[in-house]
């Protein structure tokens, strides 16, 4: 912008004046546009930097706090999974002494502060029985029936068993001792809270029926198994 | 098992309460120092160690 501009855009008013005195004014005109211009372009410039700063700012920051909470939500999971100490027991045997054991040391894990989940397959299931039900089975399926323990508390011990006075005389040992009978561990483990999972497949092979087994059990195959047992830090096989 | 029994009893109590035990199993007193180690809790008395009824004291820390 020029003062010869200025001049011609402005120039009627100043027509007849004085050309030095002209001259000064179109100076001081020129002056004070150029300061005005500036200034408004600066504040311009200024606005929109700042205004562009701020955006990108707002949404880096959107993107870090997305970030954290995130990263603050897998540290709570994982954090979760490491105070939960877990253990699962596999319970395959169906004989007496050994389904002793892995109720001992299910209720033994409750009290030392641990989730515990059984999982009971083939010959564990006798354990968990109830009743035997005959009807609406195939001839195989109620042979089996026939043969296999009736529940906890008619089970076979794994060595000296002696046609069923191995399991009466560990069951009169163990009354001397003070150790709880097994279908009285079953009890107390559901009550301090073991988790019991039967094993569907393995029922479907036995021909079990759900109402032969007692109440309130979970039911599942290897992968229910499988993620209880990956959280675990201990992990029987019984 | 008077481990088991003792985590049950604990349950019902707050810090600071004092509960006595008396067990048989000759593995109680190793079973209890591994319990209270790993809860913090206090063996106060530990009486007839090496008898068949064992007389324990403990304080619940947490």
């Amino acid at each position: 912008m020029t003062s010869d501009e200025i001049g011609e855009g402005t120039g009627t008013g100043l027509a007849g004046v004085d050309p030095a005195l002209r001259r000064e004014i179109e100076a001081l005109i020129e002056a004070r546009v150029e300061a005005a211009v500036e200034a408004r372009l600066g504040a311009a410039v200024e606005a929109t930097s700042a205004g562009q700063l701020d955006a990108q700012l707002v949404a880096r920051v959107h993107a870090l706090e997305g970030l954290i909470s995130d990263a603050r939500a897998r540290l709570e999971a994982v954090e979760a999974k490491g105070a939960l100490e877990q253990v699962s027991i596999l319970v395959f045997s169906g004989d007496m002494d050994r389904l002793i054991s892995a109720f001992i040391i299910a209720t033994g894990a409750i009290a030392m502060g641990c989730e515990v989940s059984m999982y009971f397959t083939f010959w564990g299931l006798t354990g968990l029985k109830k009743k035997t039900v005959y009807a609406d089975k195939s001839l195989p399926e109620r042979m089996l029936a026939a043969m296999l323990p009736g529940g906890a508390s008619s089970l076979g011990t794994s060595r000296m068993n002696m046609l069923g006075m191995g399991p009466a005389l560990f069951r009169s040992l163990m009354r001397k001792h003070n150790v709880e009978s097994l279908p009285d561990l079953i009890g107390l483990a559901r009550e301090m809270g073991v988790k019991m999972v039967a094993c569907q497949m393995a029922m479907g092979v036995m021909g079990i029926r759900r109402e032969e087994l007692i109440d309130d059990l979970e039911y599942g195959g290897v992968v229910t198994y499988l993620g209880d047992a990956i959280d675990s830090k201990v992990t029987l096989f019984i | 098992m008077p481990i088991v029994r003792l985590s049950q009893a604990m349950r019902k109590l707050t810090a600071g309460d004092v509960i006595t035990i008396l067990a048989d199993d000759p593995a109680f007193r190793a079973d209890l120092e591994a319990w209270v180690r790993r809860f913090g809790h206090t063996v106060d008395s530990f009486e007839n160690p090496e008898g068949r009824l064992q007389r324990a004291v403990v304080t619940k820390n947490s």
